[in-house]
């Protein structure tokens, strides 16, 4: 018989189940208001009516297969990628500036997955009741109550998935349309694949995995760690007064005012626990800062709720930064902004920001491309003249029919071809791709390497788009 | 061993002692992972039901799926689900979303379709992938032609025309030209004459006395160039005789050629030997009326046309 195999671990932790006690105090209100807020928008934002002249009446469509985004009054095209991709960083950025100075503050209040786990914990509780009898639940055997109450929850969870998935696909198309296909069975595979997917996965992580997304899957949760300075606002124990000499106490007689505890050498924390009963993470606070800790403050409402019933001053468990706990006489909590990289992320932030609604605000109405005809790059003509080809693309994005100008101030009169199309007339939302050809006589090619192209849109306050081109000519012209 | 009845925190052994103490580990793979493998064995399951699947005998079971799609022949037909029928059906499904543009250009004149920007639009691009894959094997990808072989269709000189019905009938008909071989009738010294008086009307260097001589040679019944290329030389569009008077050269290497000799040399081979490879095939067999037209317009804009 070997000796030590049975204090091997194993490679997978079991999960411990986490029943959280509800909790009521101010970064409750807050992480509910936070909740319902967002749910509001998520939920009704898809069935916001928008009246467009000739795309579907719907305030925020992300029109695929048209390539066309609309959001409210914006219609953004796949050009204005750039517009994505600087929203992602400004959103980077927040996220650094927000957690240097507070703390994983998105984890705690803002995350889908922690408003997710939030409302689904509401159903438990509301169907299997409060923390003991869900403990109570949970230990029984299977009989008729544990399988009402659990089935019901989780039909409950399923339904609501199902709601959010739904709710997602609407925001791709024309959503009183898509909904009733969606019912008929008549939608796109690709609805009935979407809204399957993400209502498993709604399930299984706010559901089943609830804190293990955060501790095991989510890599935003763990590099926000990164952020955390000794200034950095986050949920602390006060060690210092909650333990004392002698350690944490429960109030048992001759315990039960702050006098007669600090006379034995006691701290001000009671041992209630509720601030791990309440934990949605599983985690001891009093443990110390930890990464499994996403920062909701439900901790602190549990412990003023219990000061104030004790009469304590609050504040045992608060946003706290660790350079001020480390004092021998810590000063009442406050922001500490005047970090280097604070101002670094804040600057960053305004900067994009304000570059993005810049953006935004002045954007073209209209979208140009020119190119050259490569093959050939040019054809010389029956009595000697050099022809170069090019393509026109434009695209008219605004919402009135625009018509285009199109000319040259650098070429000789006659020398640009716009076929059929020297004004051009396009419906809003609609493009044109037209041919122009540049003639030159041998002798101004000699002289002609480049010149600039004029679109004007006739009828917009936008200015003249001017696209430099190259005109190419025989080795013997140049 | 009932030692080895440990918590599930902790490895497990098999359970067994060889040579009195020597154990095996017993790691059961993940619960995870065994029902990933269950998955996908129901999925495997659930799939040669209703895909094609195993072989039987000579043939195999075909699933329970079935794609409809209509044939080249027009014929609709159900197969069971395999990729050529499914092909097939996004083919379907292509050509009804091509329709509405079809139908447009076959009831539209060119000119209508030539002034509309969304139907140029289409010419464009539907034009440039037909004429990939029918014309640009001799025409090039672009039009520009090879000089010696085959016409570029992106200059402004038309063998035959350049007008949209000219465009069309070529495209349909196909050509043959034809120039005979002036090597047999005529004398060295009479090409020699029409050499120098065929570089002389496009501005090539040339010797003026043997130009004229030419010029009667030319429009005299003995050589009776005039006959095709016209009593100006400037060509005859019916059949396809091209202009002598301009600065574009399709069979004598003019343009490549270096020297005002080797220019000369070019002319003279082209009278010497003619010509009888300026064939291009009919079309109207193998391509619809509606990719006809699309031709039809497209090349018309690619030399701007007539």
């Amino acid at each position: 018989m070997q000796t030590g195999l049975e204090e091997q671990l194993g490679l997978y932790q079991k999960r411990i189940p986490i029943f959280t006690r509800s909790i009521k105090g101010r970064f409750r209100n807050l992480k509910t208001a936070v909740l319902v807020g967002a749910y509001a928008i998520f939920f009704f934002l898809p069935w916001l009516p928008w009246t467009r002249a000739d795309a579907p009446a719907q305030a925020v469509l992300l029109d695929v297969p048209g390539r066309r985004f609309f959001i409210f009054g914006l219609t953004a095209y796949p050009q204005d990628i750039v517009w994505l991709a600087l929203l992602l960083f400004i959103a980077a950025t927040l996220l650094f500036f927000v957690t240097g100075l507070i703390g994983r503050a998105f984890c705690g209040y803002f995350c889908f997955q922690t408003l997710w786990t939030d409302f689904f914990v509401w159903i438990e509780r509301k169907l299997q009741g409060e923390r003991p009898a869900r403990i109570r639940l949970y230990r029984q055997p299977w009989n008729r109550e544990k399988m009402l109450k659990l089935g019901g929850t989780h039909a409950l969870w399923i339904a609501f998935s199902f709601w959010t998935a739904l709710t997602f696909v609407l925001y791709f198309a024309y959503a009183p349309d898509l909904f009733m296909r969606f019912f008929q069975g008549k939608a796109a595979p690709a609805a009935y694949m979407t809204v399957g997917i993400l209502t498993l996965t709604t399930y299984a992580a706010a559901g089943l995995m609830r804190e293990q997304i955060c501790t095991y899957v989510c890599p935003y949760g763990r590099f926000q760690s990164v952020m955390y300075e000794p200034q950095t606002l986050a949920v602390h124990y006060d060690v210092a007064r909650g333990e004392n000499i002698h350690g944490r106490a429960v109030a048992r007689p001759g315990l039960r005012n702050l006098d007669e505890r600090h006379a034995k050498g006691h701290g001000d924390c009671v041992d209630c626990n509720l601030c791990v009963q309440v934990c949605p993470a599983g985690i001891d606070i009093r443990e110390g800062l930890q990464y499994k800790c996403i920062s909701c403050g439900l901790c602190v409402d549990a412990c003023n709720t219990i000061m104030d019933s004790f009469q304590f001053p609050r504040g045992l468990i608060r946003y706290d930064s660790e350079s001020n706990l480390a004092k021998p006489t810590p000063a009442p909590p406050r922001l500490h902004w005047k970090r280097l990289n604070i101002l670094g992320y804040g600057i960053a932030f305004t900067l994009m920001s304000g570059y993005l609604i810049y953006s935004i605000a002045t954007r073209s109405s209209s979208d140009y491309g020119v190119t050259q005809i490569r093959q050939p790059l040019y054809v010389v003509l029956s009595n000697g003249d050099i022809r170069n080809r090019y393509q026109i693309r434009i695209t008219n994005k605004s919402e009135h029919s625009v018509r285009y100008q199109i000319d040259s101030k650098d070429l000789p009169a006659a020398a640009l071809d716009l076929g059929n199309f020297g004004q051009l007339q396009l419906k809003p939302g609609h493009g044109a791709l037209i041919q122009a050809s540049v003639r030159l006589s041998p002798r101004q090619a000699a002289h002609t390497s480049e010149f600039k192209l004029n679109i004007t849109p006739q009828n917009r306050a936008d200015s003249t788009r001017v696209i430099p081109l190259r005109f190419d000519k025989p080795e013997t012209l140049r | 061993m009932s030692e080895q009845k440990l918590q599930s925190q902790t490895v497990q052994t098999t359970g067994h002692a060889w040579d009195g103490d020597l154990q095996e580990y017993n790691n059961p793979l993940p619960t995870w992972w065994i029902y990933a493998f269950y998955f996908t064995v129901a999925f495997a399951l659930v799939y040669w039901i209703i895909y094609p699947s195993w072989p039987v005998g000579k043939s195999f079971l075909s699933g329970v799926s079935d794609v409809t799609y209509v044939n080249n022949k027009g014929e609709t037909v159900t197969r069971h689900w395999n990729t050529r029928a499914v092909y097939m059906a996004d083919m379907n499904a292509a050509t009804a979303q091509q329709k509405p543009y079809f139908d447009k250009v076959a009831h539209q004149s060119y000119q209508t379709i030539a002034h509309d920007p969304e139907m140029n639009g289409f010419i464009l691009s539907a034009g440039k992938a037909l004429f990939a894959e029918n014309c640009a094997a001799c025409h090039q990808a672009g039009g520009q032609g090879r000089p010696g072989f085959f016409p570029n269709l992106t200059d402004d000189d038309w063998l035959y025309g350049g007008d949209f019905e000219t465009i069309h009938t070529t495209i349909v008909g196909g050509r043959r030209g034809y120039m005979p071989a002036f090597g047999e009738v005529l004398s060295a010294g009479e090409i020699n004459q029409l050499t120098h008086y065929v570089a002389s009307l496009s501005g090539i260097e040339h010797d003026v006395a043997q130009a004229q001589a030419g010029s009667l040679l030319f429009h005299s019944n003995t050589a009776a160039c005039f006959y095709c290329h016209g009593t100006e030389a400037k060509g005859r569009k019916e059949i396809g005789a091209p202009n002598l008077t301009d600065k574009i050269w399709l069979w004598a290497g003019v343009p490549a050629a270096e020297s005002g000799r080797a220019k000369l040399a070019a002319i003279n081979s082209v009278i010497t030997s003619g010509l009888n490879k300026g064939v291009m095939p009919a079309w109207g067999e193998r391509l619809s009326p509606e990719q006809i037209k699309i031709l039809t317009v497209y090349v018309h804009e690619l030399g701007g046309g007539q």
